[in-house]
């Protein structure tokens, strides 16, 4: 036993500071400064912006709040409302109407261009004053082409031209929603009567939908709306018209809060020449669905594959 | 096993066509008698609403009744006195060839008249100027007018019983809500009934707009 060779000495070394070498050291450093480019990256996110409350920073997905969740955000809105805005709203949350789908149509023979649904949109739906907002954008097209792209909003002469066809455009709420599939964060989804919803509070305003709408009806909200508080409406759909904050999309909802109670939208009643047509697709007997059977129809854009809800059509 | 397959469905196939057949029958019959019967009660009555029963109705707007001519005095309470189309029309010989304004001498000289041929007497009723009268000389009240418009009009009257012509208000679910619709004059100036050229008073400044100004 004694007359054995005398055993190694053995170390305990760490990993890498035992045994330093070049390598190690520049990978240690560059974990270090990748830890720290995270870190300063995700600051953002570690830290509440001013114009947000605590409560609504750790407000969940609107599908994942409880009744009492979304009872106690309403009342948080509607006071919200009344310290901002000075006007005293009731926010509701309608829900889809079982086995209702909900369509529209445009005639665009009788579409004049004349700009009273943008108008009716804008107050309705608490749209920013500065920006004249709303969720219709009215083409004015050459005849004979079909071409929306080609269309201009900006005309402000007498309407119509006689060698002009007007097309107002907005939310298409298509069945295979381009906008829904690109959002990161699940902030925008198709509802049962087809409406395609935003939760305002989930949106990051990455505005990739925006840029993924083949017809433009997306809009971003780069500023927080201001509205004079007589002007605000104060019937307001949590999923629709209530003041969204500042960084979000919004889109045309179809008036959810109005026509998921039965109502006509907002742009359809300020239509002076009667050419707008909503319903039920899902009742055979609708207004709806005798335009669908009765005219020529065509949706924008049909190539896309977009399957949209929202129909044009000519007498 | 694909050859058994085969066998049992050309039964099948056969049933299938066969209802196939039967139903096309059914719904072009269907079809062709409801739009006749569409055709004639657009011509009969004034809107046709929807066949299963709601809780509430479509109101159609009427114009008020017949016109009433203002004589430019004032009676002892200082309200304007009027007096109805008939108190000058009794007296005066009805004239079926007039079709403008500039032709009469008298009264509605400035009267501009833009609504195909028509003359006076097409719409107007020589026995009672009260009322109106149809194509077949029946008398129909002012409050009616649509069923006069609907005459020559019967396109636009099938559109407007499916809510395809002319603005509504209200509700588009008849058991949650009434809707009210517009009248054929509401909208149309009778004399004249082209629809009025618009100035579009509302437009959004957006990005798309912006570009254009550049």
């Amino acid at each position: 036993m004694s007359n054995n060779a005398p055993q190694e000495k053995k170390y305990v070394t760490l990993p890498i500071l035992g045994q330093s070498s070049r390598r190690t050291a520049l990978k240690v450093a560059g974990a270090a400064l990748g830890l720290a480019a995270f870190g300063k990256a995700d600051s953002p996110l570690m830290v509440i912006p001013e114009n947000v409350s605590v409560d609504e920073f750790l407000q969940r997905h609107y599908k994942e709040l409880s009744d009492d969740d979304k009872r106690k955000i309403f009342l948080r809105l509607e006071t919200e409302s009344r310290e901002n805005y000075g006007a005293d709203v009731t926010i509701s949350d309608p829900k889809p109407i079982p086995g209702v789908k909900f369509g529209y149509a445009i005639s665009l023979t009788k579409c004049n261009g004349n700009g009273k649904c943008m108008e009716a949109c804008h107050k309705e739906n608490n749209h920013h004053r500065g920006v004249d907002q709303s969720y219709i954008r009215i083409l004015e097209m050459s005849k004979g082409s079909m071409d929306m792209e080609q269309g201009t909003t900006t005309y402000d002469h007498a309407v119509p031209q006689d060698d002009k066809y007007y097309m107002p455009v907005q939310c298409q709420q298509c069945d295979n929603p381009p906008c829904v599939t690109v959002c990161p964060v699940e902030a925008t989804w198709k509802e049962a009567d087809g409406i395609v919803v935003v939760d305002y509070n989930w949106c990051i305003g990455c505005r990739y939908c925006e840029a993924a709408c083949p017809y433009h009806a997306r809009r971003f909200n780069w500023e927080s709306p201001e509205i004079p508080s007589e002007e605000v409406n104060p019937n307001q759909g949590y999923l629709s018209n209530r003041v969204r904050p500042q960084g979000t999309m919004e889109k045309c909802h179809f008036c959810l809060h109005r026509t998921r109670e039965g109502r006509l939208p907002a742009c359809l009643e300020a239509c002076p020449t009667g050419a707008r047509v909503f319903g039920d697709l899902n009742n055979p007997e609708s207004d709806i669905n005798w335009v669908l059977k009765n005219k020529r129809v065509f949706v924008l854009k049909e190539d896309l594959g977009t399957k949209p809800s929202f129909f044009y059509f000519f007498d | 096993m694909a050859a058994h397959q085969g066998s049992v469905n050309i039964p099948v196939l056969l049933v299938l066509v066969a209802t196939g057949l039967v139903a096309a029958i059914g719904f072009s019959y269907f079809f062709t008698s409801s739009v006749i019967e569409t055709e004639i009660s657009s011509l009969t009555k004034t809107a046709n609403l929807p066949t299963t029963e709601k809780k509430f109705s479509v109101d159609i707007r009427k114009p008020i009744g017949p016109p009433r001519v203002l004589t430019g005095l004032d009676d002892v309470h200082g309200s304007a006195v009027t007096v109805s189309c008939s108190t000058c029309h009794a007296t005066r010989e009805p004239n079926p060839a007039n079709k403008v304004g500039s032709d009469l001498n008298e009264f509605h000289g400035s009267l501009s008249i833009s609504h195909g041929s028509l003359s006076c007497l097409s719409c107007h009723n020589s026995n009672d100027y009260d009322a109106l009268k149809l194509a077949d000389g029946s008398r129909v009240e002012f409050t009616n007018v649509m069923t006069l418009c609907a005459q020559c009009h019967s396109r636009q009257m099938q559109d407007f019983e499916h809510g395809v012509h002319g603005g509504m208000n209200g509700y588009w679910d008849l058991n949650r809500g009434a809707q009210t619709k517009n009248n054929c004059v509401d909208c149309h100036q009778p004399h004249a009934p082209q629809f009025p050229k618009m100035v579009p008073t509302f437009k959004p400044r957006d990005r798309f707009l912006e570009k254009a100004d550049q």
